[in-house]
This record gives structure tokens, C-alpha cells and sequence, in this order.
């Protein structure tokens, strides 16, 4: 009984965009990407840029919409189609079940560093003691300057608002962590650090999707790389 | 009873629940087919341009308007579902003054102008039937702190207020009551870039606190990115896309909605 099953897992998943504003220009993205990930495990989205990895991440955490195929998504015992799911179940399944960092820091404005990573782990009901303590751990360990945790990350220079954000995103805990290239532009240090927070997370059965640029990084996070170009079938036409 | 209160209980019942509202004024139409469901907790954005219809939509689920056709459901404090416009004048006014708050656009429509910010507070809590003087005024000086009003200016009318601390009196004003349901209409338009940042934060504050359900009407989609859950898009009286609020500005669908995220100017 040791064979776990996935906690994310996309059937036949599709995509076009229909770009209104050029004429009604249609972009296949992706069609019939299907795999799944294991707790514990690290999958990476792999191809070049412009295949539609990004699109995938976004469409398992609803910021994208799907046009055909499942997304399923275990939370607890119900298993979940995000495809199809209400817009309450999908900011259900964010609070619960799935975790999802970015490149890029999109917070409330004029809330301090601090308090932004403390909330992100009181989401999932850490108790406030224990967020904090979270916060001040992961803001260490990724380098941010103890003397700006108290300011709202909208003066920090870029990696270290990324840095905030990736503490942000790893201070909860949540079955599933999306991760779009959250070490794009990193120096070296903090990548390694990234590395170990997420080893740390699959350690404690977190299922992981990423995507990172950098080789070292990928090859030091991933147990399996799903190569993207294969679900551009309908890119031909 | 145990077994009623259970099912009323359940988290999945809407407190409001619009059903294909439509309204005509004489010939034009106001809105068409407006369908949705509210819980508590959840904050709706309205969007669309002047003319879309979205404060027709506001106007018929605070029953300030009566719908040419469909029907507004809510559930009240007792757990009963009511037609809105099937309650009597006296259910209705408690609604109105208790149940729900209404946030507008120009504070002077909100508000009482000639009487001072404590009675501007003091009396949605008189209309729900508390006569003790000193704790009404403990009360307000509380709401008053929370909204970020100085407590000396209490016994000033709001005639002496700025635009912001206006707009946050009648925060203030509609929030005392603990409203399950609190419509705003434009709530930061026509203030300072500065002041309506305060007042966002204010607003998104009090919101999560409480746990309030909202509808808000913007033009404003940084406003509507801020502050809601869900993003309805209206537009010539109809809704033509609604969803998540991320998903509708980051992925939007319809060619009407594409032209809106995309005419907003990045800061």
C-alpha cells in the first residue's frame, strides 16, 4: 500500500487564446497535455519559451481558463475538476490545497514585508505565533535585510521583492505548490536556497510543478521533466 | 428544530441570490437576465462602463428599484429565504438600516449632512433600538477610531470633512450596525489618488474582518483586482463575462472585456 496516488493529475487539457482586439486571432497553445505528480514529488514543465508552460501552471490554479480536458485536484478525500470547478471552490482550493509563486510580487499595497508572509501562513490556520516565527525564518534564509521586514516590499529592489514573494509563497503549507520560474533572476545563493526550501517541501509529501529556466536549479529539483512541445499538436494548422 | 437549524446552517446556502433581474425604464432597458449568487464573505465586482447598468443592478438588489421581471432572494437573520420585493415597508427598513449598509459614490447621499459624525453613526445604532446615550457615543467613538477620524472631531458635522474622511464616516456610519451585506457604489472615484489608496485599504481591512459580503460597483479594475473574489462585466444592461477575478482580468474572454484590461494603463 505504499504506491501513492497523484494529488494533481490533467486529462486531455487544452487551450487556445482568441485575441479579440487582432482580428479574432486564434493561438493554439496546448492540447492533450496529460501527466500527473505524486506527493513528493517535483515535476518540471520543460521546452522552450512560448510552448505554453506558463499556460499549463496558470490553468491548474484557475487564473487561466481551460477549453477542454480535467484538471484534478485532490483535496482530501473529494477530488476536484478546476476545469469546471465555481469560482468559490477554485479560492477554496487556493486557500486549501495549492500554492502558487511567481516571478513577479502582486501583493496589497502598503502592507510591510513581514506581515505579508505572516499572513500567507496564518491562510491555512498556522496559528499567529507560528506564522510569524515562519516568516522570520524564510525571510532570513532568503537574505532579505532584517531592517526591511517592517516596510512594504513596493521600494525593495526587484530580487529582493521576488525574494518576499517566494517566502510568501512557501510559508504555507499546502498539498500542492505551483512554482512559475520563481528563481528567474536569482543569484546563485538564493537559487541554492530555493532549492533547499524546495526539497524541504517534497520531504514533507508537498506534490510540486515547476518552472525554472536555470539547469542547476531544474536538475537539482526535478524527479521528472515533462517536455511541453509534445502537446502543441494543434499548433500546426 | 435542531434539524432546520442544520440546514440552514449550511455553508453552501447564498444570502443573496439575483434571479434573471431585468428592468425597463419605460422602453430602454436597464439590465437583462442578471443572475448570481452571493455568500457571505464573498466580494463582487460589477464592472462595465456609465450606461453598462450596474447601478440599475445595485439599485434593484437594494430595492431602491422594483425589477420589470426576475426577482432578488435573501436570506435574513433568522434563516428564511425572502422575495425582496415581497417584504412589508417594516421588514424592508430593517434591512436597509441593520441588515445591510450602503456605501455611494457622493458621500452627501450617504450621509447626514447637518448633523454631526457621532449622530451620523449614533443613528443607524438608534434605528435598531439602543437608547443609551453614553454607549452610543462609546460606540461611535469607537467606529469613528476604526475608520481613522480623529475622536475630537465627533461633534463636527461632515460639511467640514474631506472627500476621504467623508467616504470613511459613511463607512463608519453603514458598518455600526454589523450589516451582513453591504452594497458600495463607486465608493473611491472622485478622490485623490493618495486618499483612495487609504480608503482601499480600509475598506479591504473592515471586509476581511468582518467577514462582510459585498457588491461593488467600479469602473476602476485595479479596484476591482483589490478588493473582490468575483468579476461580473456588464455591458448594454447584460452580463456578458463573469468569473474569478484574477482569471477575467488576467484571461479574458469576451472581445468587449479584452478591450477593458487592455485599455488600462500599467503604473
Amino acid at each position: 500500500m505504499t504506491t501513492a496516488s497523484p494529488l494533481l493529475t490533467l486529462e486531455t487539457v487544452s487551450r487556445t487564446f482568441t485575441l479579440h482586439l487582432r482580428g479574432g486571432l486564434r493561438l493554439p497553445v496546448v492540447s492533450g497535455v496529460s501527466f500527473s505528480v505524486l506527493p513528493g514529488e517535483c515535476v518540471v514543465l520543460g521546452g522552450p519559451s512560448g510552448a505554453g508552460k506558463s499556460s499549463i501552471l496558470k490553468m491548474v490554479y484557475g487564473n487561466y481558463r481551460c477549453d477542454g480536458g480535467r484538471i484534478l485536484l485532490r483535496d482530501g478525500a473529494e477530488t476536484v475538476d478546476v476545469a469546471r470547478a465555481e469560482p468559490r471552490r477554485i479560492l477554496r482550493l487556493r486557500r486549501d490545497v495549492m500554492g502558487y509563486v511567481s516571478q513577479f510580487l502582486r501583493v496589497i499595497p502598503r502592507v510591510p514585508a513581514l506581515d505579508i508572509v505572516t499572513e500567507a501562513a496564518r491562510e491555512t490556520g498556522v496559528a499567529a505565533e507560528e506564522a510569524r516565527r515562519r516568516a522570520e525564518r524564510l525571510l532570513a534564509l532568503l537574505n532579505v535585510p532584517e531592517r526591511l521586514w517592517s516596510l512594504p516590499p513596493a521600494t525593495f529592489s526587484g530580487g529582493e521583492q521576488q525574494r518576499v514573494n517566494i517566502a510568501r509563497g512557501l510559508a504555507a503549507e499546502r498539498p500542492v505548490l505551483l512554482l512559475d520560474e520563481p528563481t528567474a533572476s536569482l543569484d546563485a545563493r538564493n537559487r541554492a536556497v530555493v532549492v533547499d526550501l524546495v526539497a524541504e517541501k517534497k520531504a514533507q509529501g508537498v506534490a510540486v510543478l515547476g518552472i525554472f529556466h536555470d539547469e542547476d536549479v531544474r536538475d537539482a529539483v526535478a524527479d521528472r521533466i515533462v517536455d511541453v512541445t509534445r502537446f502543441a499538436g494543434a499548433r500546426a494548422a | 428544530m435542531r434539524e432546520t437549524n442544520r440546514v440552514r446552517a449550511m455553508p453552501d446556502a447564498p444570502l443573496l441570490s439575483a434571479e434573471s433581474l431585468t428592468k425597463f425604464y419605460g422602453p430602454r432597458l436597464g439590465c437583462a437576465d442578471v443572475s448570481f449568487d452571493l455568500h457571505e464573505g464573498e466580494v463582487l465586482a460589477v464592472v462595465g462602463e456609465s450606461g453598462s447598468g450596474k447601478s440599475t443592478l445595485l439599485s434593484l438588489l437594494s430595492t431602491e428599484l422594483a425589477p420589470s421581471r426576475g426577482a432578488v432572494r435573501y436570506r435574513m437573520r433568522d434563516g428564511s429565504v425572502r422575495d425582496l420585493n415581497a417584504l412589508t415597508e417594516a421588514e424592508r427598513r430593517f434591512l436597509l438600516r441593520t441588515d445591510w449598509g450602503f456605501v455611494r459614490q457622493d458621500a452627501r447621499e450617504g450621509l447626514r449632512m447637518g448633523v454631526s459624525a457621532g449622530a451620523n453613526v449614533g443613528e443607524r445604532l438608534m434605528a435598531v433600538g439602543d437608547r443609551h446615550y453614553g454607549r452610543i457615543r462609546a460606540t461611535a467613538l469607537d467606529w469613528l477610531g476604526r475608520v481613522e477620524i480623529e475622536a475630537a472631531r465627533i461633534d463636527d458635522t461632515p460639511q467640514s470633512f474631506s472627500g476621504g474622511m467623508r467616504q470613511r464616516l459613511q463607512i463608519a456610519r453603514n458598518l455600526v450596525t454589523r450589516p451582513r451585506l453591504v452594497f458600495m457604489d463607486e465608493p473611491t472615484s472622485g478622490l485623490d489618488v493618495s486618499v483612495q489608496a487609504r480608503l482601499l485599504d480600509l475598506i479591504r481591512g473592515l471586509v476581511a474582518e468582518l467577514g462582510l459580503a459585498v457588491v461593488i460597483v467600479t469602473h476602476d479594475l485595479a479596484v476591482a483586482r483589490l478588493l473582490s473574489h468575483r468579476i461580473m462585466v456588464m455591458r448594454q444592461g447584460r452580463v456578458i463575462e463573469t468569473g474569478l477575478t484574477d482569471q477575467v482580468l488576467d484571461d479574458p474572454r469576451e472581445a468587449y472585456t479584452q478591450l477593458l484590461v487592455s485599455s488600462v494603463l500599467a503604473a
